[in-house]
Parts: structure tokens; sequence; C-alpha cells
């Protein structure tokens, strides 16, 4: 197992730059999740690692080596893919030891790592089928198998389980945490599903339009996001967000007008503009005039919580997390009141300000 | 009721083209077994009691020569469809795996051979051919047959090679196989069904073909089934019996080829599924 560090990594197709500036170092043994929404880079990046994608700029190392002009199979990386891409000519035991017998390695030696792959993901009945005689979880396994049995010094993934269907997706999530431990690899994943991100990653890479927004550990992104585009796309429902303008210690208004004390950060002065974040669950629903006034839209009942989503004045939807009843109707004004403890500022150019 | 009337109709236009395409060569396999007398006399009839008679058989298989044309037309063919094959599904992974310049512009020309027909060159052919030496070659023939095929060939591969998936040939980047090593063991597999496509598209003119083995190859025993036939046909008198034995047998190997080929075509159509 080794570490990954990319740095300044460039990309382009033509005079599109997909990738900008990219600094990443992935720790020895570690997790790291690239989420994003589609389109910012995390797939492409994953690609450049594997070498299958030519950077114009920066360096890629793995283990300490620089790899920039390594073909894929010299970085000693094995990647899974979306769509798994077994061979499909080829029995589940040869998918697995395809690559090794081209690599010159013995056949006992070949037929050895196949079997353990085999026992560690249970596919040990399914040697001699054919890739169309198995079902998606289980080619998602061989393809994982496969990946194993070439003894990588990283693993990449990329989006492997959104061809799963949503009870197999949690199985197979387990199934890779597990492994994760077990084996103790170097793993990179690419998803845009931030549950598989927030319950895999010991690091999370949030990437936009080629760059990277934020990495840190998941809670420190939910807890202490970097912008407000991190923010929004960790955590679900997203981010409730606000202007606000400073009128005095402590003190701001909404645009629309509302009052409200926050604990605001001492370089502010009266007349500044910042972003007040807020999560659905750090807000409450109060009487009118309390806090932010908004009207309710509809509540959306989940069980055990439920979400209330609320017009507001002075333009905007916000999301308020409820539990137990709720006497409002649709319609009806209500107070929004925050805690002052968990509240997020911005300032005008989305940062996270400094409290 | 309609569907029933639709589905009887459809048969009949079938059955009536399928008639009209195998009268001829029911015809010749026919009378291939008459006496002279009975080919002239009663074309249309079948072989009976009276009129049986395989001496065409016997004085095309008693004519050393023959074996050697049924040979010369077998190499022929066969090297014409592996030679075909390979290099068309070469040029096809090319053209639709790797991104350069003038791609686009390369395929088009090669596929401006599908339209023009070769034997507008042959003058030229036969100039280079001579000029080459290799006049009165089996090789010669296989060339020129190998040229005509292949823009085709290659048309039909490289639309093919653009359905395997791309994961496919980058997965095997990863597991560490060379350029030449996706193609042979990744791309060749799966593109079995459109192989065969290609070599029944090719194999049938290439073996009645009788315009180019009596240019390049028409003496010293290199001539081919359809070309090797002729020497019954004489100037004042035809070997009737033995020209149809000779026709007879030489649907023999391609109908053998055919059903080979045919089998992987359906094979190939009921595997390959990715993902």
């Amino acid at each position: 197992m080794a570490q990954v560090s990319i740095t300044s990594l460039q990309k382009s197709y033509g005079s599109v730059d997909v990738l900008k500036d990219i600094n990443l170092e992935v720790e020895d043994g570690s997790f790291v999740v690239l989420v994003g929404p589609s389109g910012c880079g995390k797939s492409t990046l994953l690609r450049s690692i594997a070498g299958l994608e030519a950077v114009n700029g920066g360096a890629i190392s793995i283990g300490g080596k620089r790899v920039n002009d390594l073909a894929p199979a010299k970085r000693e990386i094995a990647m899974v893919f979306q769509s798994y891409a077994l061979y499909p000519h080829m029995d589940v035991e040869k998918n697995m030891g395809f690559g090794l017998r081209f690599a010159g390695t013995p056949k006992q030696e070949v037929a050895a790592r196949v079997a353990e792959a085999a026992r560690i993901l249970q596919l040990e009945a399914l040697l001699k089928r054919r890739p169309r005689e198995l079902s998606g979880g289980q080619r998602q396994r061989v393809a994982i198998g496969r990946a194993i049995v070439r003894k990588p010094q990283v693993f990449l993934f990329d989006e492997p389980l959104s061809n799963l269907d949503a009870a197999l997706r949690v199985n197979t999530r387990v199934e890779i945490a597990k492994l994760h431990k077990l084996l103790g690899a170097t793993i990179i994943y690419v998803t845009h599903d931030q549950v598989e991100a927030m319950t895999l990653a010991d690091k999370i890479v949030v990437m936009n339009q080629g760059r990277i927004e934020q990495a840190g550990k998941p809670l420190d992104l939910y807890y202490r996001p970097a912008n407000t585009f991190v923010a929004n796309f960790i955590g679900s429902p997203a981010m409730n967000m606000v202007e606000i303008e400073v009128t005095g210690k402590n003190k701001a208004r909404t645009l629309a007008g509302g009052e409200l004390g926050v604990p605001l950060p001492a370089r502010a002065k009266a007349g500044d503009r910042l972003t007040l974040g807020a999560r659905p669950e750090h807000l409450t629903l109060g009487a009118p005039g309390k806090g932010l006034t908004g009207q309710l839209d509809l509540v959306e009942r989940l069980g055990e919580v439920g979400y209330a989503h609320l017009d507001m004045a002075g333009g905007g939807r916000f999301i308020v997390e409820v539990r137990g009843d709720v006497k409002a109707k649709r319609g009806d004004k209500v107070g929004v009141v925050p805690d002052p403890a968990k509240l997020h500022l911005f300032d005008a150019n989305g940062k996270a300000c400094a409290s | 009721m309609r569907s029933r009337f639709s589905t009887i109709a459809i048969h009949a236009v079938l059955l009536g083209y399928t008639a009209l395409a195998l009268f001829p060569i029911i015809l010749v396999v026919m009378n291939s077994m008459k006496m002279k007398r009975a080919i002239f006399l009663s074309p249309l009839t079948p072989p009976g009691p009276a009129s049986f008679d395989l001496i065409g058989y016997h004085r095309v298989f008693s004519d050393g020569a023959i074996g050697t044309y049924y040979m010369n037309s077998i190499i022929v063919t066969l090297g014409t469809i592996f030679f075909t094959l390979l290099f068309g599904a070469m040029a096809g992974f090319a053209l639709s795996e790797y991104k350069f310049r003038f791609n686009k512009l390369l395929g088009l020309y090669l596929s401006i051979g599908i339209m023009v027909p070769i034997r507008l060159g042959s003058v030229a052919i036969i100039s280079l051919v001579s000029g080459m030496n290799m006049i009165n070659t089996l090789s010669a023939l296989i060339c020129v047959y190998v040229a005509q095929n292949l823009p085709l060939a290659v048309f039909i591969l490289s639309e093919f090679v653009h359905q395997i998936p791309k994961d496919l040939r980058e997965a095997a980047r990863c597991d560490g196989l060379s350029e030449y090593n996706i193609f042979f063991h990744i791309i060749l597999p799966l593109l079995r069904p459109a192989m065969a496509t290609v070599a029944v598209f090719t194999m049938i003119p290439v073996w009645n073909d009788l315009w180019f083995p009596l240019l390049l190859a028409p003496s010293g025993g290199k001539q081919t089934i359809t070309l090797g036939v002729q020497q019954f046909l004489g100037q004042y008198v035809t070997d009737w019996n033995a020209v149809l034995a000779a026709l007879s047998t030489a649907i023999i190997p391609v109908l053998i080829f055919y059903v080979l080929f045919s089998r992987q075509l359906i094979r190939g159509l009921t595997s390959g599924a990715v993902k």
C-alpha cells in the first residue's frame, strides 16, 4: 500500500480546463472519497491517477514514485469501473486472473490469488460462470475481485454502486468498508452520493468545476464547511442560506427586515453583507415574529422526523426539521428560530468566516 | 385472423423467392446425375432409373487436376477471409479506438473502396502483378481479393468495435495488456459475430469469381474451380455431364463454410452482453 500525492495537477480538453490546480494528499491506507456534482472533474481526476487520461501539468506520485508518464499497468493501481467492465467472453476465474496471466505470474500463484479473492468475496461457487450469468451484485464483486488479485498499491473505484438497486447498494457499501479494513488498502473512490461519501470516507474531497472546494474528515465537512458550496453539498436536506446585513455587535437583520441576534466575528462592521447558513436540524419553528419569518408551504413526514418547507419573507425557501406535531397550517405565518451556537457565516465570496 | 393471413402471405412470398433462387441450383444438381441424352431431351425432369448416370462425376474425379483446382479455390477463399478479417478488424479497431488527425478522413478514404468497383483497375492490377512476377500465383489472387473486400470489412468492423464498451479496453489497459493483446484477447473474441458476417459477405463472391482467376492465374495449375470447369467447355464439344458435376460439387465447400460461419453468427448474437 502506498500514499498518493497530487501536486498542481492540470488537465484540459482543448480550451476547456477540467482540472485546475489540484493538490491532494492521500495517506497510506486511507479511504478517500471524491464527491461533487456531475461534470465537476472527479472522474477525470480518478482516471488521471489511473493513467487512462493524460494530464497537462503537475505531478502524480504513488508510493513516492512519480507516475505521470507510466502506463496504467505500471502504476500498480487497480480500477473498479462503474459498468464493472468484466470481459464477457471469460468466466469469473479467468476474469480475475487475466491481468496476472499477462504479467507472467506463475500459474499456481494466479490460482492461489484468485482462490483467495474468491474466498474473501464469497465467489467460490461462481468461478466457472460467465458474467452474463451473474446478477448485478455478483458482477460487482467479481469486478472488485479482479482488483484484489492484482495486489495493487492503490484501489480506484469509479461510482461502483450506482448500477445497483437501493438494498444491494447498502450491503455492498458495508462490504467495501469491511474490505478496506481487511486489506488495509489505500482507496480512492468517486461517487456523487453523499451517503456513500459520509459513511465510507476517512477523508472527503468535495470538488466543483475542476477545483477542490474542501478536503477533510466527513464530520468536519459537515460541521465546518469551508464555503457555501460545501455547505450546500454536504448534508441532506441542504443547508438553508439567507443573506444578512450586519447592524451592530452580534446584531444583524435579514434583507426582508427581520432582526436577528447572531454571534458575529469581531471584524464584522455595520453594513457588511454576510450569508447566514443553518442546517434544518438547527432551526425550530416558533410563533410568528420570532427570529425569521416565513410562510408554511408543506410538511414532509418521514416518520421519526419531518421537514417543514417554508417560503421566507424576502424570497428563498427554508427547510426546517420538525419532530412531533406541527400546529401551523399551510399558508400560516411562522417564526424560524435558529440555534445561535450552530450557525454558519460566509463572507461575500462564499468563504466561511472564522468565528 | 389478419395476422395469420399476413403470416401466410409473408411465407408465400419468401417461399416463392426461395424457389426462384434454388431453381437453377436444383436444375444443375439434377442434370449432373443424368445421361447426356436426358440432359438435352428433358432438362426439367429429375433423374429416373432410365436416365440416372454418374458419368459426369466419374470424369471430374478421374481428372487429376480438378482436385488441385478445388484446393486452389479453398486456399484463395480461406486466405482472403483470414487476411480480410485480420486487417479489417485491426483497421476498424485503430479507426474507432485511437483519435488522431485525419482519423475521419482516413475512414472516408477507405470507404471509397466500397463504392468504386475494383474491376475498373483490372489493367493496372495485371501490370502490377506481372511486374511483381506474381502471375499464376494464388498469392496474387488473395492480395487482390483482400484489397477488394477490405473497405467493407473495415466499415462494418469499425462500427462493431465502436459498440464494445470503452471501459472494457480501459480495464484491460489497467490489467497491463499491451495494445496488441487488447486487440487479440478482448476485441477479436467480442467481434466474432461481426466477423462471421463479414466472412460470409467475403466468401461467396470470392469463391464464385471468374474474372480475376482468368486474368491473374489462368494456367500453371493455379486455376480456381470456377476457371477449372472451363476445360470441359470446348469450342466444338462441351462435356455437359462433367461441367454440371463439377459445378454441383463446387457448391459443397461454400455450403460447409457457410454453415460454420452462421453457427458463429447465431452463437455470437446470444452471447456478448456486457453489464
